[in-house]
């Protein structure tokens, strides 16, 4: 058996870190196109394209981001779908990230006053116009600090993949720990380079946050 | 592309997901009940408590919210035998989300006590309560009334990450979903029944805090 080295149990973490940053980077990202149309279907005038937005965030919310998975990963093969545990586990963080984040925008979105609405509106804007000049532009301010807030939830929700069978830190954990047998560094390790990913989110999404608040209380 | 669902097949697997229903209700039950009594120590600590505790908790809260439930998991399970700490699935399993759930509802909690007037703890200490039964008394319960709702989702997204412990065997929701999917090669069916399940326990652990509410807390009778 070759002996492994504590060295060798970082470094092998490390690598494979690279797929949990470049997963949650491309589920971010997707989470957040994907969320900006529910959020337009979430707040726009027809009613019931508000309801079935309604309905995908609380299906997406109110469900565990396992089944989720499970369900696009042994599901849809049986539609006669090849799924790789990649496209997997990319389309259902992006679906549930986009649920999370339109929801998150949406309450930035109602925040704008609503002489901002009718202001524009006197303006003959159009709806579209209307976002896209006036409200968006203010919302995206507040909506800062609570997005870098979900980012971590991302990169948490990525260690699921490793369940389905995606070779990220979480399975490279368990497969380290396999052959090494000392699970306790290695899970520690782990937790550690999770913990090097994550707080550096969670303290800016909280220094940003202060710092808005201080904004706010000048006006 | 046609596929035509047959949830008769899952009829031969009832008592197993009652029973995984079962399991995850322990958890959620023993685990949320365990972790908000953490939560509410280390609120405690956090804004009351000694002042070498502070950074302790601290630590633990953000070590605890910045890595994922699976991590901690394994580690409590697979990773503390190897010094000497041995644990069932089960007590495994609960440990991990009562020390999950404790370091959220901290926070929760604690924005709860700082939303307090000073003076309630002024007013406290004003009629000799002791500092701890002033914040039993005085500062507790109005604080955790506030919270409720948001501890209350906080309990619904630790029962969504208990699915997790499906992979170190406990034999919860989608322990028994992952059964059926292998004997009868049903996944939709096996996971779509898994997820209506979550929902509906989701609406009740929802109803049974709610429930929780209306008797802990008095009702105010001063408009706010």
């Amino acid at each position: 058996m070759t002996a492994f080295s504590t060295w060798d149990i970082v470094s092998n973490l490390l690598l494979a870190a690279r797929w949990t940053v470049l997963l949650s980077l491309l589920a971010f990202v997707g989470g957040g196109v994907v969320g900006l149309v529910v959020l337009y279907a979430r707040i726009a005038r027809r009613a019931w394209l508000r309801r079935a937005a309604g309905l995908y965030i609380e299906l997406f919310q109110g469900t565990p981001l396992l089944m989720q998975l499970f369900l696009i990963f042994f599901g849809l093969p049986l539609l006669g779908l090849d799924v790789s545990p990649w496209a997997a586990a990319f389309v259902s963080l992006t679906l549930w990230s986009s649920a999370f984040l339109a929801e998150i925008w949406r309450g930035c979105v109602e925040s704008i006053p609503k002489g901002q609405w009718e202001a524009s509106s006197s303006l003959a804007m159009s709806f579209v116009e209307q976002l896209r000049y006036v409200i968006l532009p203010q919302s995206m301010r507040i909506a800062v600090p609570p997005t870098v807030g979900f980012s971590v939830q991302v990169v948490k929700g990525t260690a699921l993949t490793s369940i389905i069978g995606f070779v990220e830190l979480s399975k490279a954990a368990t497969i380290i720990t396999n052959a090494t047998f000392e699970p306790f560094t290695v899970y520690g390790f782990a937790a550690l380079i999770y913990f090097a990913l994550c707080w550096p989110l969670s303290k800016s999404s909280q220094i940003l946050e202060r710092k808005l608040n201080v904004a706010h209380h000048h006006h | 592309m046609a596929y035509s669902f047959d949830f008769s097949s899952l009829a031969d697997y009832v008592p197993v997901l009652v029973k995984g229903v079962a399991i995850t209700v322990e958890l959620i039950a023993v685990g949320g009940a365990l972790g908000v009594t953490l939560g509410i120590a280390c609120a405690w600590a956090k804004t009351q408590g000694p002042r070498w505790l502070r950074p302790l908790v601290e630590a633990y809260v953000e070590l605890i919210r910045n890595t994922p439930f699976l991590i901690q998991l394994f580690f409590i399970f697979f990773g503390l035998p190897a010094i000497g700490v041995g644990l069932t699935e089960m007590q495994a399993a609960i440990l991990a989300m009562v020390i999950n759930l404790g370091a959220y509802a901290c926070e929760i909690i604690r924005a709860g006590i700082e939303a307090t007037p000073k003076g309630q703890f002024e007013a406290g200490a004003s009629l000799a309560m002791s500092r701890l039964q002033t914040f039993r008394h005085v500062v507790l319960v109005p604080a955790l009334q506030k919270i409720w709702p948001a501890l209350s989702s906080q309990i619904v997204i630790v029962m969504f990450g208990s699915a997790v412990c499906s992979q170190i065997s406990v034999e919860e929701l989608t322990f028994a979903a992952n059964f059926i999917q292998s004997r009868t090669f049903r996944a939709f069916e096996a996971y779509i029944v898994a997820t209506v399940l979550y929902l509906v326990l989701a609406v009740l652990v929802r109803q049974v805090m709610r429930g929780i509410g209306a008797l802990v807390f008095p009702r105010r009778s001063v408009a706010r």
